[in-house]
């Protein structure tokens, strides 16, 4: 899934090349993209070093959710304390201003993290398109031990054996057309 | 010369670089697939029993008020701040491992996160009963939270109660978020090597996680990013948890050490519940190929520095309450050590200053007899610790007529067993349902540990430049 918001049809099938090694996996989809198959993706049992750069996904946009709600959740936690301390209902407590605001530190910390950390895992899920629990399993030991290239269709003109031919030469354990 | 210094300065490798991927993913699974051994019933029926007399407790002290324990004037906070305050500091090991230890790159933390977090979980939830039902009246707890109400009140931002509140709240919810985000990958894994129902609950559970590079890419930075907001984090909440001390004007409690001496107290006793655990899941669970030696050394090491900050800490306490010139301090100090309650000074210094330092020795770093048995000491030592500095700074106050010595009931009692029984309750149903080592990220450290291997029979040059 690239954009959660897109409408474009996925495509109904592609070619899944298996291998049993990354490295192996990450001389492929450099291969591949040399050759010019578009939107390629890749599926790893963990987080392949190098492997977003050999299929040039673009860099996550997660870290500005964390940044922009870690900000907000500190700005709203600040005013909350202010405004009810000094303007809802201002208390005199042992004399101390009614805007402590080295008092109120604390809290606006704990606030920005608390907003920033738990936006950080929605945006997480918004970005995998997470739950989605009806998508097929290409394969399952891709969360094993086997390290997965997706080579999917693009447009009428797309040639499964052009790419089978290219990933031929890539030492794959198996390379298989599957239909999703 | 430059190669027998790095040879002698390589560490041992973190997992064997024998097994294969496959082999991981069986062996980390294997406790969830089979049913439990007669080990694990018998503890988890002990620790229910504990439970169970913990809620019993509970209830009946929720009837009666909390007179039943042995609190009275002047020592209003005993049994239930201490263990509050130490079952948050265990909670402390855990973030420390998972996002500090995360952001330092310190890739042996793969095979004890996951377990560490957890305990970090189940120790903020038994540390989130303690101030509850020391309320006594339990039932208003809600007015804790600043809502809008009836009575037009707003909680008093001013009071370090009150930032508890949002520190271990925060703290609880973003550890959750942090240990969730971990495990989605190895519920895939789990989901995708079982079938019927089993397979059914572990697929909702990792919310159809595939593995999908565009979605690894989100998931590397979004735990990262979880990592560098829980680091500061996990310095605040026990910043916070001593503030509830430190702002007081009571002699023992009024010092601006606190912050710092209570969050390196924290990770001290943490790390040794850690151990306390590893040694026991990694036996009972046969995961000594995973949390090796090697691990549990590194530990121990982290046990011995934290230690002796702590006593540097006991030593800087001493030192300025006598340099101070001011007499309340001083004697507060002098009846810590050579009061009525000296017993629990004495324990504190023995087991927190003096057991850890055996760790200088290699040979008892690495014998697991030597680290389980000075792990429990250092938690000893630590409840100990908090025992101390609230119960002996309480107990003799400005007024010698108001003097009194605290005597635990058996409900004091209770309540401290019973909290270990809630605890190790959540940790034994951990170990059956949930993979207790961190599988994708094993994984990739045993890449690189494969890479080593073949790199040292191999030129080993050319291996790093393809990888790069």
């Amino acid at each position: 899934m690239l954009n959660p918001f897109s409408r474009k049809p996925a495509p109904s099938r592609g070619v899944l090349a298996l291998y049993d090694d990354p490295d192996k996996l990450l001389r492929a989809a450099t291969l591949a993209r040399e050759h010019g198959f578009a939107n390629l993706d890749a599926y790893t049992p963990y987080a392949v070093h190098g492997m977003s750069e050999a299929l040039g996904v673009k860099k996550s946009w997660v870290p500005w959710v964390t940044l922009v709600m870690g900000l907000t959740g500190a700005c709203l936690a600040l005013t909350f304390e202010i405004w009810t301390s000094a303007v809802d209902w201002p208390i005199n407590v042992g004399g101390k201003p009614m805007v402590s605001l080295p008092a109120f530190i604390p809290i606006t910390f704990e606030g920005g993290v608390l907003i920033g950390g738990t936006m950080t895992l929605a945006a997480l899920l918004l970005a995998c398109g997470l739950p989605n629990l009806g998508k097929p399993i290409l394969d399952r030991d891709l969360t094993n031990d086997r390290f997965g290239l997706w080579v999917p269709e693009i447009g009428p003109e797309w040639n499964e054996q052009r790419v089978i031919n290219v990933l031929r030469g890539t030492h794959a354990q198996d390379i298989r057309v599957v239909r999703v | 010369m430059t190669d027998l210094v790095a040879q002698g300065l390589a560490e041992p490798p973190l997992i064997d670089p024998r097994k294969s991927f496959a082999d991981v993913t069986a062996e980390v699974s294997a406790p969830l697939e089979k049913k439990p051994g007669m080990l694990w019933k018998v503890a988890f029926g002990i620790s229910l029993l504990l439970t169970l007399q913990f809620f019993a407790e509970i209830s009946y002290q929720m009837v009666k008020g909390i007179g039943i324990w042995g609190l009275n004037h002047p020592v209003g906070w005993a049994v239930d701040i201490t263990s509050f305050v130490f079952w948050i500091g265990i909670g402390h090991a855990g973030t420390l491992i998972s996002a500090i230890l995360h952001l330092f790159r310190q890739r042996w933390r793969t095979a004890i996160n996951r377990s560490a977090e957890a305990m970090t979980i189940f120790a903020v939830m038994t540390a989130g009963l303690f101030p509850l039902i020391h309320l006594g009246r339990t039932w208003f707890a809600y007015w804790l939270i600043p809502y809008p109400n009836v009575r037009f009140l707003w909680v008093n931002f001013r009071s370090p109660l009150v930032w508890d509140v949002f520190a271990v709240s925060t703290y609880l919810t973003i550890s959750l978020c942090f240990w969730y985000t971990g495990l989605i990958p190895d519920f895939a894994s789990i989901r995708d090597r079982s079938t019927g129902w089993r397979r059914a609950i572990y697929g909702v559970l990792s919310l159809g996680w595939r593995g999908s590079e565009r979605h690894w890419q989100h998931y590397e930075r979004a735990y990262m990013m979880l990592a560098g907001l829980s680091t500061p984090l996990v310095l605040s909440v026990h910043s916070i948890v001593s503030f509830d001390f430190a702002t007081s004007i009571l002699p023992g409690w009024h010092t601006t050490i606190f912050p710092p001496y209570f969050v390196a107290g924290a990770i001290f006793s943490g790390f040794a519940m850690v151990v306390t655990l590893l040694v026991i899941l990694r036996k009972v669970f046969k995961m000594e190929d995973y949390v090796t030696i090697h691990h549990l050394e590194n530990m121990n090491k982290i046990i011995l520095v934290t230690g002796m900050m702590v006593g540097y800490a006991y030593a800087t306490e001493f030192f300025v309450a006598l340099y101070s010139g001011n007499p309340f301090e001083r004697f507060t100090f002098l009846n810590r050590a050579g009061g009525p309650f000296a017993w629990s000074y004495w324990i504190m210094v023995s087991c927190n200053v003096i057991s850890p330092q055996i760790f200088w020795f290699k040979r008892f770093r690495r014998s697991l007899a030597v680290m389980f048995v000075v792990s429990i000491l250092v938690n000893v030592g630590m409840w100990f610790e908090r025992f101390t500095i609230i119960v002996t700074s309480l107990h003799r106050d400005f007024l010698p007529s108001a003097w009194s010595y605290y005597k635990p009931t058996i409900f004091d009692y209770s309540v401290i067993v019973g909290s270990f029984g809630f605890f190790f309750m959540w940790f034994l149903l951990f170990c059956r349902f949930f993979p207790t080592i961190s599988m994708a990220e094993v994984k990739s450290v045993l890449w690189s540990a494969k890479k080593t291997a073949a790199g040292k029979e191999k030129e080993p040059m050319a291996e790093e430049t393809v990888h790069a």
